[in-house]
This record gives C-alpha cells, structure tokens and sequence, in this order.
C-alpha cells in the first residue's frame, strides 16, 4: 500500500497536500481507491463552493456503489481536477496524482494522522 | 376455483415434513393471531371459461367507435401487424429487468436499438430507457433542470393541461416553483415568456446573488410542447434562444410521429427532448400502458434518471450489453438519488422499436404527412360548414374550430358511431390520423353540416 | 448478433400506408436533418426480434427466483382479456356513457383490493411501485399540510429498505431518517422510539420485510409512529406471503402500494409497464389523486376527490394491466387468495430447508415468501462470492436469485421461489445450488469463469461506464 511521508491523512481515507499557507490539494488514497475498486465516475465539487472539514464535499462511483467524499479541511474550492471527469481511472492508477481539489483560505482541519500513524489506522 | 399452484396435497404433505412442521398455518405463527383475517369478502374463484366470459361482458359495456376525430394525447394510429407479431414472445413479456445481462441481451439489445431511435427522431444525443408516460417524462426533465440557485419552472400553458397537471404534482412534493408561460392565439406568448425571464438576460446569473433578485432570475428550465395542445406549431427556435439568452435549459415536448417532417428539437436548441411516444405502436387503451421518451444533449446525460443501457463486450471480446451508469439510480444512491424510478415500461420501448423499425423512415414520414394533410383537408371542409379554425399559422394533425353548440354537434356524429373532437374552451379540439379515410371525414362533415 | 441497424438494406422497406387521398400539405420549416431509421424487410424485421427474444429468459423460459421481485407464471388468460378491442380500443377522453366497462375494471378492482388490503379507498394511478411509493408519500403531506402542521418534514426508513424508499421521500419532499435493524432483521423498536417526534411525518416498512421475515412487533411499531402523531406507508413489494391472509390495514397502515406486477401476477416485460396501486384509510381519500371511479344511480363517473393532490400521471394510469390483475382476482377469489399465499411461504421455506444442508441462512426460519442466504463463509473458504453462484445458476438454465440485497447481508443471495413452482422444479434447482456449492470447493476457478454457455460471457461493466457507448453511431 502506498503511503507518501509527506501528506497526511483522514480516517475516511482522504490525503492532504499543503501548497501554501493555506491552500492545499486533497484527494483518496492508494487504500480508498483500492476498497472502493474500478471508479467510473466523480461528482467534482465547483470552485468557489465552500467545503467543511469532515463534510462530504464530493463523491464517487463504481459500478456497484456510490462513495461521499470528506473534506479534510474547511475553505472554499480554488481549482477542481476537471481532466479526472473524463479519466476517473486516474483515481485507481495514481491516487496521489489524481488530486481532486484545491482547497484555498482553509481556517480549520479535520482530525489528521500522519503517514506512520495511518499506516497503523488502516492495518487494523 | 381456479389456481395456479401446481403442488397436489401429497406433495404439500411432503414439504411439510421436509420443513418439519404439521401445517402451513404453523409457518405463520410471527403473525399476531388477533390479525389473521377470518372472512375475506371476495367472490368465490372462477374457472377460465368463466372469468373470460366476466371479464368480456365488461369490455361489452364499451364503446368502440370505428371512426375517431379525437386527441387531446391519445392518438389512434396504424400498427402493423408484426409489431403485434413481435411483441408478444413470451420471453420478453416475462422477464424482468434485465439485471443479469448474460441471459437478458435481446431485452439489453432492444434498449440500445430503441435509444438509438429517439436520438434519431429527436436529434439528442442521449436517450434512457422510458419513463411512465410523456407527463411523468415532462415532469421528471424539470428535476433535471433545478439547481441550488435556479429552483424555477416555467411551463407553456400551451401544453397538454394533464401534463402540467402532473409537473405541479411533482411540483408540490420536491418543492420547485412553476409558473405557466400565457397563451397568445393558440400559442405560447414569447414576449410575455421574455419578460418572464426578462431579469436574467439583462442583469446575468449574478443577479440571483443579490438579498433583491428581479423575478425570474431563479429560472431553472422552460417547458413547450410542440406541435402543442391546441396542435399549433410553436416558434421553438425563437422560444429557445430567449431561454438560453436567461441562462435556462430549455425542455421541449414532442409528439414523435411529428418529429418525422418537424424540425428536431435538437435543431430548436433544446437541452432535453421529451414526450409521449404512445403514437408508436401502442393501442389508445382507455389510457395506458403509454411511453415516456426522455433524451438530452451529452452535457445533460448524466442528469437522466431511470435506466440506461450501454455497449460493452464480454471477457471473450464479444460485444454485449448492459445496464449502466448505475450509479446515479435510487437503489445505490438511496435519499441522494435525483429520481426513484426503478420499473419503467421497458415492454412498451420494445414495441416502439418494433414499430419505427416496421415504418423505416420511408413509412413514418408517410403517416405524419398523411396525417397532416388529412388534418388539414378537413380543417377546411369545417370551414365550408361554419366551422372556422379559432388560431392562425401553422399547425399539425390538431387544430381547434369555433363551434356554436358542440354538445349538438358531438351528439350527431356519435349517432353516426363518430367519435367528434374534444370540447375545449372556445370550441372543439379535433385530431385527424392516418387511419381516417377521406370518405369518413366527408361523412362526418355532412352530419354537421346538418345539425349547423 | 448484428444491430438492426446493421441488417437489411437501404430501400428495403414493409408496405404500409396507402396513396394520400386528399391534397397534401406541408410545413414551412420541415425537418432537414436525416432520419436515420432500420431498412429491412418484413423477414428480416421478424427474425431478428425472433432472435432477440429468443436471447432473454423469461418465466416462460425457466424457474426465476428473483427475490422481492415476485416472479410467479403470468396466466395467459390476463393477456387474452386485456388484449379484448373493448378495452384495447377504447379512447380515454371518450364520454363516461361509453366507457362503463373500463370504469367497471377500475371500480371492481378497487373494491377488491381494498378488502385483500383492509384500506377504503384506491389509486390506480400510478405506473409502478416508485411512483406509488411518491404518490402515497404525497398523501401523508397533504395530510399534514391540510391539519396545518408543518414541523412534519421527515420519513423514516429502516436500512434494510429498498432504495426507492429513501428515494421517493426525498421527491416528496422529505428529509430521511435511517433507523437501524435489529439483529433479526427487524425494526429496532427502540431506534423507533428514539427517531420519531414532532417532526416525524411517516415511517416507510415493508412486512414481512426484505428478509423475508414477518415483523411480529408490527402493532407497537404502527403506534409507536401514530402516537408521535406520524403515519404508516406499507410498501407493498412482499404482499404475496400474507395476501388473504393479514392485511395491512390491520397491522395499522394508512397508505400503501401495491405491484399489480408482483403480487397479482401480470408480466414485467423486461422492465415494466407494472402498476403501483395506492391505498389508503378513509381519512386520506380526500387527497388521492384524481380522477376517481365513483358510483351512483346512473352508473360509474369519474370525480375529483376534494383536496387531491392533483395527477401523477396521464389519464387513469396503466389500465391493460389492471384487466389483467382484476381477471387474476377473480379466477383466484376467496380461497384462491390466501391459498397462493400460504403456497408462496410454504415453497420459500422448503427451498430454505434444502439449501440450509450446505448454504448458511442470513436469517432463522421460517421465513415467509423468501429468505436471505449469506455467502461470506462460502467466499472467505473457497474465494467464490454471491455472484460466482449466481453466475454459475445461468449455465444451468436457471435466473438467480436477488444479489448483495438488502445491504445488511454481506454476499447477499435473495430466493423468493412463488406459489406458481412445483416441488419437482424446486427439488431439480435446490440440486444445482448444492452442486454449486461443490463446485466452489472442488474448482472455484469454474465457478469464477462462469458463464459459459450464455449468449455472451461475463460483460465489462467498467469499460461500459467508463467509456459509455449509448447508441448506435454507425460503422
């Protein structure tokens, strides 16, 4: 499973990337999109919609099933991954990649874990 | 009485012991005792000879008119003898929903075929698998339409008043507002509708933003049917450039049958196509089963609700079929689903498609034209009578006459075993088809005349 | 197989409509665009639906175990009488004097299935259960609505439901509320208790629920929700174990639905057309939409009840399929009813019997009409899931059962066998799941090939969602 040191992660299996002071990329990880398996289809979120931390935010389809996906953090949308509408296999091929949003002006955080400790969260 | 279980008592005795108990009542015994019914007032069970002569002396109650001026949604048209043919195998009739695709591909394939067709007639390009009816289609493409900022209707009150009916319904549960479009002779009034959405062309989609919002800026679609109920032809193109300059999506009705020598809805500008495709190939039947055909711009696709079925192949490289885009359907999204339309009337698509496929293009251009023409032969023999046309311009198999007394009139041609046309205000609604030979419509003009 | 857009050639056509015998006309702005629609012959046009149907299974075709979905044989005397030119003919606006008959069909029907249901009034309305379910949720609005009440904005509905349930409240206006089932699969009665208030407009249920077990609390879980000042929806999809036998009028529901494509034996045809009868207690009737059938002196009319909630659909719904459902009644009549259904619950607990010897039960017995068998043992020892089985079912001829529902069962497999199969065909296909069984142990890779013998093999879903080919766009 991979796991990048640099990013941290929620308990319903999002990562998070800091690009600035507050601005971040968020997207599922290698583990959500392997539970999840092949996915079909996104609902992106729009920009400038605001999003709140352990809120669902977007969601995403397999063939059998339909998955909310959670904010990590609180601010409004700056920049949606639009490519992943047409190839949401990026989502399967490159979890890390496949960013979903960019988050920017985030004044709070959901409960977070680092790479270690989420390690840890989904070998239970 | 009659059954259908074909287990004798021996056999029941012996999957009693099977299972271990005395008795099937025994099998019940988590329902309450106090609520087991004691007396069923039903009649006592009928043999087949019986009931089918029941069931037949209700049909005899029925009228049958051998000769039909009547619309108003319901159309009497020809079906070719194999589409009857065709439609009643029993493997298709007795299936399910196709949801294991290995033994359901002649239902998954018929799909295909069949959305291919309304994009075909309709110019969209993509099609669901059917709907209830052209008013649950009109009524499920509104909930296409709304958004979080634009919860809006506006619907011609030109169209089919069962239709509006029905999206008021729909309306009243989801909570989108409508608001009716007036009519001008005969057809939807496009500088009242412009002025409706007046606010969004002018002021852009911002102004929905502001704590005032000009009225209309909220506007989510606008609905026309064409040819509408009055049989007009509605100016689409003009009606959907004023919708698109608002910002709306723009819903247009259609009767299919017109679609063969009528300008696309595609070509008008529509976003979604929809309507009653009972003309193709289903009997009047004292009101259904009818079709709903439900078709959009790519843009739009994923918004349509109900099944949709898709190409593929299978692990040997074969090409196949299948139910796809699932997941926007209630039994995997559940309280987020957009629509909760699970059956539909899958059957009645097969037979449209049986039908479009026994008239080719060649054929269904000849009934629409025929139609027409013959609409329009005896639009003028009522004139001859005192029956002029209450609206100008164009029109298709429909058209609405001035009439003094129709109560007299309707009377007359029902003594002469004539169904007339459908008292509306201001006159008479008549339809003409196909099937209505010039002999009939001369005969059914000479007994107005008569009574005029 | 070919499309039959593939077939045939361009000219090739079925002679049809005769010469114009009045002068034509036509429009200013006429279609420009092609029509592109199949040329074939009348032979070809017959073979190849010949070859279509003959690529569906159907009833007709083999046993059909579909669970919730009440696959029973459709008699053919329900087609030959709604197929009669006096209902197939018949215009819906014709005037009322004309169309007795069909009033008739409408009025018999009611009456009947009102006593079959313990409710007063009835809808035919509505075209399939969906639409029945936002119909009868439409009903308990306007109740509240009418009593001025308008804290009553939620529905509640057991996990264990059907998708259309949460779905149809939601069209109507609601908010949902998921309660939990109990570890019988039941209703929690204390999650009830816990969800309902002020603002609780109904509770949506089906019983004997979609385990396929009759819910023994149902009285305490009716007044439970009444005494919170709610109303009760019985969905209808599982009437077929306690038709004739207990009615949800009894176990004190106000509105329901009913499948006349289910429970009363007319054809799905691949999908529909079905008919999702409403009913509803007196106390709702002002509200069902309109028009209705009522009677007097001078015959049946059609009247607008006082506070309708207006139409769900065109006309008085899909009227073919209320023939059928009315001449089923009335072959079956009073003993015939609750025969069918102790013959349904009887047949589903013999299956569960034998196929208990290997296959472990989600669920005790005795079922009612159907039972949930769950296959994770079977996938954590041999790797062969719900789907595996249920692939393996069709080289045998055989429809499988409801898959992975209700989503409380993990490898979900739903069998619902109906009154209409023989202990014979049961004994045969109970034989074959246990060989499935073995063949999951022996050689699961078989079963993970499965199938193999069908028109076409396992089909790649992803690929058709991924890149969705929609239609037919030519060579």
């Amino acid at each position: 499973m991979n796991i990048p040191a640099e990013l941290k992660y929620t308990k319903d299996h999002e990562w998070i990337k800091m690009v600035g002071d507050a601005t971040a990329l968020v997207g599922i990880t290698d583990f959500a999109q392997s539970e999840l398996g092949d996915l079909v289809f996104i609902n992106l979120p729009q920009e400038g919609d605001e999003v709140t931390a352990e809120e669902s935010f977007c969601d995403v389809e397999s063939v059998k099933a339909v998955s909310d996906v959670m904010s990590p953090c609180t601010g409004v949308v700056e920049e949606v991954h639009t490519e992943l509408e047409d190839e949401p296999q990026m989502l399967n091929e490159d979890p890390y990649e496949a960013w979903i949003a960019r988050i920017r002006d985030i004044t709070a955080y959901g409960e977070l874990m680092t790479a270690e400790e989420y390690e840890a969260y989904i070998q239970k | 009485m009659g059954t259908y279980v074909p287990n004798t008592e021996a056999q029941k005795q012996a999957m009693l012991s099977a299972i271990g108990v005395g008795a099937a009542e025994e099998l019940f015994a988590a329902v309450p005792r106090e609520m087991l019914v004691d007396h069923l007032d039903l009649p006592e069970g009928l043999s087949e000879l019986a009931v089918r002569q029941k069931v037949s002396a209700m049909a005899g109650k029925n009228r049958v008119y051998p000769t039909v001026l009547r619309g108003a949604g319901a159309y009497r048209h020809f079906i070719p003898a194999v589409v009857k043919s065709v439609t009643s195998r029993e493997e298709l009739v007795t299936a399910y929903t196709p949801y294991q695709a290995e033994i359901s591909q002649g239902i998954l394939q018929s799909i295909f075929e069949y959305q291919t067709m309304i994009c075909a007639l309709t110019g969209m390009d993509v099609s669901n698998a059917s709907v209830y009816d052209g008013a649950t289609a009109a009524a499920e493409a509104l909930a296409m339409c709304r958004d979080r900022k634009r919860n809006r209707a506006y619907v011609s009150a030109c169209a089919d008043p069962q239709t509006i009916q029905v999206m008021r319904t729909y309306c009243f549960g989801s909570g989108m507002e409508l608001e009716l479009i007036p009519e001008k002779d005969g057809r939807t009034d496009l500088d009242a509708l412009k002025a409706a959405l007046g606010a969004d062309a002018a002021h852009g989609a911002d102004a929905a933003h502001g704590a005032d919002a000009a009225h209309g800026a909220d506007a989510a679609c606008v609905y026309v049917q064409q040819p509408n109920y009055y049989g007009n032809i509605e100016d689409a193109r003009a009606i959907g450039e004023a919708v698109h300059a608002a910002g709306a999506k723009y819903i247009m009705g259609c009767n299919p049958i017109a679609l063969a020598v009528m300008e696309t809805p595609a070509a008008c500008g529509a976003d979604v196509a929809v309507g009653e495709a009972q003309p193709l190939g289903l009997d009047v039947a004292f009101g259904g089963p009818y079709l709903g055909y439900m078709a959009a711009t790519k843009a739009m696709f994923r918004k349509l609700p109900g099944r949709i079925v898709g190409q593929t192949h299978d692990v040997d490289g074969q090409v196949g079929y299948v139910l796809t885009l699932t997941a926007r359907e209630q039994h995997i999204r559940r309280e987020k689903a957009s629509s909760n339309i699970c059956s539909n009337q899958a059957l009645c698509a097969f037979t449209a498609g049986v039908y479009l496929t026994a008239m080719g293009a060649e054929g269904l251009t000849r009934a629409a034209a025929l139609s027409m023409s013959k609409a329009h032969y005896f639009a003028g023999e009522l004139e001859k009578i005192g029956l002029p046309r209450v609206h100008s311009g164009e029109y298709f198999h429909e058209f609405v006459t001035r009439c003094e007394n129709p109560e007299k009139v309707l009377r007359a041609l029902d003594d002469h075993d004539i169904l007339g046309g459908l008292p509306v205000e201001g006159g008479i609604l008549w339809c003409v088809t196909e099937v209505v030979t010039r002999e009939e419509l001369d005969r059914a003009a000479a007994v107005i005349k008569e009574v005029c | 197989m070919k499309l039959i857009f593939e077939k045939g050639a361009p000219g090739q056509h079925l002679t049809l409509m005769p010469p114009c015998d009045v002068p034509e006309v036509t429009l200013s702005r006429p279609r420009t665009q092609p029509l592109d629609l199949p040329h074939v012959s009348e032979t070809e046009l017959t073979r190849h639906y010949t070859a279509l149907a003959k690529r569906v299974h159907g009833v007709n075709d083999g046993f059909y175990p579909l669970g919730s979905c009440t696959m029973k044989y459709n008699p053919k005397i329900n087609e030959d009488m709604a197929a009669l030119p006096g209902f197939t003919q018949i215009h819906p606006l014709q005037p009322p004097e004309t169309v007795q008959g069909c009033l008739e069909v409408l009025h018999q029907s009611e009456k009947l299935l009102c006593e079959i249901t313990g409710m007063n009034a009835m809808t035919f309305q509505p075209a399939a259960g969906a639409h029945g379910e936002f119909t009868g949720l439409l009903l308990i609005k306007a109740y509240h609505a009418r009593r001025g009440d308008a804290a009553r904005t939620k529905v509640i509905v057991p996990d264990s439901a059907h998708g259309t349930n949460p779905a149809s409240a939601v069209m109507a206006g609601f908010t949902v509320v998921n309660i939990p089932s109990s570890a019988d699969g039941c209703v929690d009665v204390e999650a009830l208790r816990a969800a309902v208030g002020p603002d609780t407009a109904g509770l949506m249920l089906t019983n004997p629920n979609t385990v396929g077990i009759f819910d023994k609390n149902i009285l305490e879980i009716t007044r439970i929700v009444h005494d919170a000042g709610g109303l009760c929806y019985y969905d209808g999809a599982n009437l077929n174990a306690v038709m004739g036998v207990v009615r949800p009028g009894d176990m004190g529901f106000d509105v329901i639905h009913l499948n006349l494509h289910k429970t009363f034996s007319t054809p799905h045809g691949g999908g529909g057309p079905g008919s999702g009868a409403v009913g509803c207690k007196d106390f709702l009737s002002c509200f069902l939409p309109g028009p209705v059938v009522t009677r007097d002196d001078s015959g049946y009319r059609l009247t607008q009840p006082e506070h309708s909630i207006g139409r769900v659909k065109n006309f008085y719904g899909n009227f073919s399929v209320v023939v059928k459902a009315l001449t089923y009644i009335l072959t079956l009549g009073r003993e015939g009813v609750p025969e069918a259904a102790k013959n349904a619950v009887l047949n589903a607990n013999y299956m569960m019997k034998r196929l208990s010897e290997k296959y472990a039960m989600a669920y005790e017995g005795p079922c009612m009409h159907e039972f949930v068998m769950t296959l994770q043992d079977l996938k954590d020892a041999t790797g062969c899931s719900a789907m595996d089985v249920a692939k393996g079912l069709l080289d045998h001829g055989i429809h499988p059962p409801t898959m992975y529902f209700p989503l409380i069962v993990h490898e979900a497999l739903m069998v619902e066998p109906t009154e209409t199969e023989s202990q014979e065909t049961m004994d045969e296909v109970c034989d074959v799941f246990l060989s499935l069984w073995e063949l999951a142990h022996e050689n699961p890779q078989a079963l993970h090939d499965a199938p193999t013998r069908t028109p076409v093999r396992r089909l790649d879903e992803v690929g058709a969602a991924r890149n969705a080919v929609l239609r037919y766009t030519g060579t």
